[in-house]
């Protein structure tokens, strides 16, 4: 029934290394002189730029901190000030108003821009926002149109694969003038390297979740993995991260510790969590003695468990790859079903959660006919609606209830062969 | 004799009930919930003893259930009402298979088999095609919420709503007496309206019947009879339809007595 409050040494390695890289971030801000470039999270490219010093800044990963934080909501209103819609990004919003209100958070001063490199194609809103922020900057953006997956075999075609490779050249041509230095292909090839040792401890970490009780949950706890996946990914800290967590999650499973005193339901969630609310969000699974073995959301900026490795012999094609065909959001609806359906198989799961989230229609179109896609084939599944962003949006009496009701529920019903309730 | 109790405490009105160990009703209570809800639940429970002249000490169990089902601190367990209201209705109709419930700020779609939850679906933070939205057109139009039902069953011609927003019903249902359009039609047309939205709701659970027809608005005689045209079915509606959450968290009460007694 309660939560094993636990943080261990990944926990505190992972403040230690944030915050590290938030000072790099301040440092930039106040005049150090790394040139920052701002990306996003899906199918990141942040090899490219640790070749050549380039910071990585996540305007997703600083909304949603401040989010976490309770700091989100004066800067959505501040950029609704400005005339952004009430129905419109939310992360946007908050990213806008901090901008306008001086780029100062509770954990770092956001520098301004070198660069900014919009490297998601998959939401229309998001061209706009760097769109936005490069008019409101007056610094370049570098738009990768990277084409969704649109055959049936969820594979990128040879063409594709060429056409992303050759956006990739125009884009090294960028941060040579932008760093006034030449592409050094070893430190490329290194940042490859660290990253495919990185992934393929994080696909070993996503694997542990199959074990009963799974040694953590991979909602509310690979949350605090996947900032430094993207944040610190391609460097020596990055890899030691994982290599921590590797260890001390494994050794976790092997003692047969879960994150709660014991495991009732196990099951998969689809959706980003509600930031503004992520503790009572989690305690309402909690209560339940429910831990999700699975999330579709860790793999926004990468989809390592199923085979994907960062190839250092090949840097620029696995970067391709990792755009094109790795990573969530470029997939097609029909993968995302596939992914959860082997969750649920694979991960032996009885549920699916759905957290749909009301401003952001391009990830959660679909999610509807995505709850009865799943209902019809008999598994248990829940469809709730908040916001990543906006802590309006959030009703907790009327979220516990649903989720109370979808326990209650599936307490009564008989599970699938060899799903554990 | 001993008994069981079910208290719902709802977003409107706290409703309680208590049956016998032959899971007879034999007593009732409808209170106004207010803003103490830790009060309401308390107040609610006095009133179903007092209504049944029964000793708190002869009540085995108590389940709460409902918006506040957290704040009935005397009760042995809390179950939500979406558990509740199938249970209830199981009782009553046990050939119920889907439980169309309209409460004061919910409207719920609740696949059942027996007597157990299969899937749920319930509006979301919006109450429009709730008891609110009713009770906010009946006051626009100067009547209470109890004359509106029967009053709708008279339309000749219901108009069409523009809305099923119950901020927005206001405004709407102005501009058809501007026009002078007749009572009757105009309640009509609301009827409709929600009867529409609720079964589009309801219909993500799939439309299986037995229907039954639970919470506040299953007393409105207009809604049930335009759920019914629309279903093409009839629905099961008893007068303690109002009641249907606290029934089950009394049916509830009783089985978890029964088996705590059954353990020892």
């Amino acid at each position: 029934m309660t939560e094993t409050h636990y943080q261990g040494k990944l926990h505190h390695l992972q403040k230690e290394l944030m915050s590290e890289y938030y000072a790099a971030l301040t440092a930039a801000a106040n005049g150090s002189g790394v040139p920052a470039a701002y990306l996003l999270i899906g199918g990141n490219p942040v090899e490219l730029l640790r070749a050549f010093d380039i910071l990585p800044v996540f305007p997703e990963v600083n909304a949603l901190q401040l989010a976490v934080r309770k700091q989100s909501l004066p800067f959505i209103q501040s950029a609704e000030f400005m005339g952004y819609s009430s129905d419109n990004c939310a992360y946007v919003k908050a990213d806008i108003g901090m901008y306008f209100g001086g780029r100062e958070t509770p954990f770092a001063t956001i520098p301004e821009p070198s660069l900014l490199l919009c490297n998601y194609v998959g939401c229309n809103v998001y061209l706009d926002w760097f769109g936005h922020l490069a008019e409101f900057t007056g610094k370049p953006a570098f738009q990768l149109d990277i084409p969704f997956i649109r055959s049936a075999s969820g594979k990128p075609s040879k063409e594709d694969i060429e056409y992303v490779l050759r956006q990739l050249h125009h884009l090294i041509g960028r941060c040579e003038e932008l760093t006034g230095r030449k592409l050094d292909e070893d430190r490329l090839r290194e940042a490859v390297r660290l990253s495919s040792l990185t992934g393929d401890l994080w696909s070993k970490i996503k694997h542990l979740t199959k074990r009963t009780p799974a040694p953590y949950d991979a909602y509310f706890d690979s949350v605090t993995m996947m900032a430094p996946l993207y944040c610190l990914r391609g460097t020596p800290q990055g890899l030691e991260f994982f290599e921590t967590a590797y260890a001390e999650l494994l050794a976790k499973a092997e003692a047969g510790i879960g994150p709660l005193e014991k495991e009732r339901f196990r099951y998969v969630i689809e959706g980003p969590p509600p930031w503004p609310h992520l503790r009572a969000f989690r305690d309402m699974f909690s209560r339940w003695d429910a831990v999700a073995v699975a999330s579709t959301y860790s793999t926004v900026g990468g989809l390592w468990e199923f085979g994907f490795t960062h190839d250092p012999d090949h840097p620029l094609e696995s970067i391709a790859r990792h755009l094109l065909e790795w990573n969530l959001t470029n997939r097609n609806f029909l993968q995302r079903y596939e992914q959860i359906e082997r969750y649920l198989e694979e991960w032996n799961a009885n549920a699916l959660v759905i957290h749909s989230v009301k401003s952001c229609r391009l990830f959660s179109a679909g999610q509807g006919d995505m709850r009865e896609y799943f209902t019809k084939r008999g598994i248990p599944t829940l469809l709730v609606e908040s916001d990543l962003e906006d802590p309006r949006y959030f009703s907790e009496a009327q979220m516990r209830n649903r989720i109370d009701a979808f326990f209650e529920s599936i307490a009564h019903r008989p599970t699938r062969e060899g799903a554990s309730v | 004799m001993k008994y069981a109790a079910g208290i719902d405490v709802g977003s409107t009105q706290t409703k309680c009930i208590i049956i016998d160990e032959n899971k007879k009703i034999v007593a009732r209570a409808l209170t106004d919930t207010g803003a103490n809800i830790t009060r309401a639940g308390e107040r609610g429970y006095e009133a179903v003893l007092a209504a049944g002249g029964i000793a708190r000490e002869d009540v085995l169990c108590v389940v709460g259930t409902g918006y506040g089902r957290f704040k009935v601190s005397f009760g042995d367990l809390q179950i939500t009402e979406i558990t509740c209201h199938a249970k209830g209705a199981s009782m009553l109709f046990p050939e119920t298979s889907t439980v169309i419930d309209m409460g004061g700020q919910d409207a719920k779609g609740i696949s059942v088999q027996n007597g157990e939850v299969v899937d749920f679906v319930m509006n979301d933070k919006c109450a429009a095609g709730t008891g609110r939205f009713l009770s906010t057109a009946a006051e626009t139009l100067g009547l209470s919420l109890d004359e509106i039902g029967a009053i709708s069953l008279q339309a000749r011609n219901p108009v069409r709503l523009s809305t099923v927003c119950t901020v927005f019903v206001e405004s709407d249902i102005m501009s058809y007496v501007a026009q002078g359009k007749k009572t009757e039609d105009i309640l009509g047309g609301i009827h409709s309206a929600i009867a529409a939205r609720t079964i589009a709701l309801v219909r993500r659970v799939g439309l299986k019947p037995s229907y039954t027809f639970t919470g506040g608005v299953s007393l409105n005689v207009g809604m049930v009879k335009m759920l019914e045209e629309k279903l093409g079915a009839p629905l099961n509606v008893s007068p303690d339809s109002h009641y249907m959450g606290a029934i089950g968290a009394a049916v509830f009460a009783l089985e978890h007595a029964m088996s705590a007694a059954a353990a020892s």
